[in-house]
């Protein structure tokens, strides 16, 4: 059989780096964001395994595999089982459609490579898809623990995620009505310019895409779904050993997925204005590189806003978190929405 | 076979890919039926419907897949897997129905495989190939919004009916 | 099939290996103790729970799963318009499609009001 093996290659090539960069990335958050709050609290945070306490997360990580794997008796095992499996494949699987560089060319392949898992039509839709699809993984952790904190916990979560899912769209819609495309690698395209950037045109979008990105991975002020002071460990209480941290990835790789959105869509993603492009005589696979240098830049700045927030902040109430997202965000997102679609009308020369 | 000859027509690994999202619908199906946990046949939908999302995928229609993924999947389930959960519904017992359900289940069962059998029939593969851009964001847009005025308007009055009657059935809750 | 095809059935693969490799090393490798009794009742802590888990819930998160519905439907009408509304704008039927939108929305928006005034989307009511 004549079977092209070269794409295949190159495929499983770019799946893994993409897949090993955001595990690797996911455990250097879990590192800053104990550095972190211990910066701001005037604490040291964990500095005892290798420099800074920089292989902490690897120690974590292995203790966590020797830990009695508990099943408790009164859960419904298969969901128990399949519940933090869900939460982890949705996760990794939103991150597809996040392009973090132009293309790369190589003179063993014919083909450009794109720097994106997937360049589909649909592009942002997949996302919001695949990220939708999490809720599940949310919803039958709480309801198979067969614990009231973990029922209630999972119930939070459930609404609180489907309702800032309405303001994520309407955040999103604002930079589709301006590009006129679903195409995640157009939209950086069409931002080159720093003043083309998406957050001087559509502030207000911005502003609830991130808000509900916070929401959407249940990060303070928004974590209400594992409020510890009141839910013990809301969904995940009758979690242990690795099924426990397959939420935390899960939890972290949504950050890193909603930062990357964000930056893609408002902040020029991965694009250099085409004249600092020329100032350093950037091309070919070099301004490939650029490119990804620049967007895991912007990715670590709002990363680390992510986490600065989250130690600033105290938590919303559940009827708080319920009005500021339907009686704000949404109307605020509508808003966003007709002002570009009136813009796009009405001066269609400016984009 | 008229489905062989369509199978005949793709790359092998479509053929791997199809085969493989048709044995997870069929599964899922049966699961659906034959579970007796309602929040599992419940997930068995869920996979179901994501199945057939795949189905829409492989047919080209990429918007309708990722629609189907986003709504059904992942919105109308989610309120359905909320009220099995809530209303805290037990596995049902074996074989305490009766026969009126089963009898009802065998002619509705006939009357959709009679249907497959004539849809079958009646089908004829593709003449052309889908033209450049079918099933493409923009293409259904411009097919919606320039041909569809009407339909379309008349669909934001059906929402409104929805949720007003989702209001209504609240309605004691929310004022006692 | 392209690069994209492949990327995605592969990522889909090592989506699905991942937890599943997860799972199966931390089972093999964590210890497994005795069942203590404390593992053997839901946690809450420490006093005994005195009800089933399974209670009855307040009918808003109904409420909020039916209206999310609505609107996320609304939203998928949106995201083909905001793309179309582009091409339109440019070939001079924005106006139109702009309108055909604004009527759609407003009809929702009036119910959305509706919504609001009676209440629905208080919590703390």
């Amino acid at each position: 059989m004549d079977f092209d093996f070269m794409p295949l290659i190159v495929a499983v090539v770019k799946v893994s780096v993409v897949v090993g960069a955001l595990f690797g990335g996911v455990s250097i958050m879990t590192w800053v964001e104990r550095r972190g709050s211990a910066i701001m609290q005037l604490r040291r945070g964990p500095n005892r395994v290798g420099p800074f306490g920089l292989f902490q997360p690897i120690a974590d990580g292995l203790k966590f595999f020797f830990k009695e794997d508990i099943l408790p008796p009164f859960v419904h095992k298969p969901t128990f089982i399949m519940a933090p499996a869900i939460a982890l494949v949705c996760a990794m699987l939103a991150f597809a459609v996040i392009p973090f560089g132009g293309s790369l060319n190589f003179e063993f392949f014919d083909e450009a490579i794109p720097l994106v898992i997937a360049d589909v039509d649909g592009g942002v839709l997949l996302l919001m898809a695949a990220a939708g699809m999490g809720v599940y993984g949310i919803m039958l952790a709480g309801w198979s623990s067969n614990n009231k904190f973990s029922q209630l916990g999972g119930l939070r979560a459930a609404s609180q995620v489907i309702s800032y899912e309405l303001a994520l769209g309407l955040g999103v819609i604002s930079v589709l009505v301006l590009a006129g495309s679903m195409r995640l690698v157009e939209i950086v395209q069409m931002q080159e310019q720093f003043l083309h950037w998406n957050i001087f045109r559509a502030p207000l979008g911005f502003l609830v895409l991130m808000v509900a990105g916070f929401a959407e991975t249940n990060r303070l002020p928004f974590d209400l779904p594992e409020a510890e002071s009141e839910l013990v460990g809301g969904y995940h209480t009758e979690y242990s050993s690795m099924k426990f941290s397959m939420f935390f990835m899960a939890e972290y790789i949504a950050m890193i997925t909603s930062s990357a959105l964000l930056v893609t869509l408002y902040l020029g993603g991965y694009s250099i204005p085409p004249r600092v492009v020329e100032l350093f005589g950037l091309q070919g696979n070099l301004l490939a590189f650029a490119q990804m240098g620049v967007f895991v830049a912007k990715l670590a700045c709002f990363l680390w806003f992510f986490v600065w927030i989250r130690w600033s902040l105290p938590r919303f109430r559940f009827d708080q978190l319920m009005q500021i997202g339907w009686k704000s965000l949404i109307p605020l997102g509508f808003l966003q929405v007709i002002a570009s679609a009136l813009f796009v009308i009405l001066k269609p020369e400016w984009f | 076979m008229i489905p062989l000859a369509l199978l005949g027509a793709m790359t092998s690994l479509q053929t791997i890919v199809l085969g493989l999202i048709a044995l997870v619908a069929i599964i899922a199906a049966l699961g659906v039926v034959l579970h007796r946990n309602p929040v599992v046949q419940g997930l068995f939908l869920v996979l179901n419907l994501l199945a057939i999302a795949g189905l829409y995928a492989l047919l080209g229609a990429y918007f309708f897949a990722v629609i189907q993924v986003l709504v059904y999947a992942g919105a109308v389930m989610v309120l359905i897997i909320f009220v099995i959960m809530l209303l805290n519904l037990q596995p049902a017992a074996r074989g305490g129905s009766g026969l009126t359900p089963v009898f009802f289940a065998f002619v509705l069962g006939l009357a959709l495989v009679s249907l497959l059998v004539r849809a079958g029939r009646s089908f004829a593969p593709p003449e052309a190939a889908l033209a450049e851009g079918f099933g493409s964001v923009a293409q259904m847009g411009s097919s919606l919004f320039m041909g569809y005025f009407y339909p379309f308007e008349v669909i934001s009055l059906a929402l409104v009916a929805a949720m007003a009657g989702a209001i209504l059935f609240a309605k004691r809750d929310l004022e006692g | 099939m392209g690069q994209t095809a492949y990327s995605l059935l592969v990522l889909l693969a090592v989506a699905v290996a991942t937890p599943v490799g997860i799972l199966a090393a931390s089972h093999f490798l964590g210890p497994s103790r005795r069942k203590r009794v404390t593992d053997l009742t839901p946690y809450e802590c420490g006093s005994k729970p005195f009800t089933n888990a399974r209670g009855r819930f307040s009918i808003k998160f109904y409420l909020v799963a039916m209206l999310f519905i609505i609107f996320d439907i609304e939203a998928v009408f949106l995201f083909p318009w905001a793309v179309e509304l582009k091409n339109q704008a440019t070939s001079g039927a924005g106006l139109f499609v702009f309108f055909e939108m604004m009527v759609f929305i407003g009809i929702l928006i009036v119910a959305f009001a509706y919504v609001w005034g009676r209440g629905a989307l208080d919590w703390d009511r």
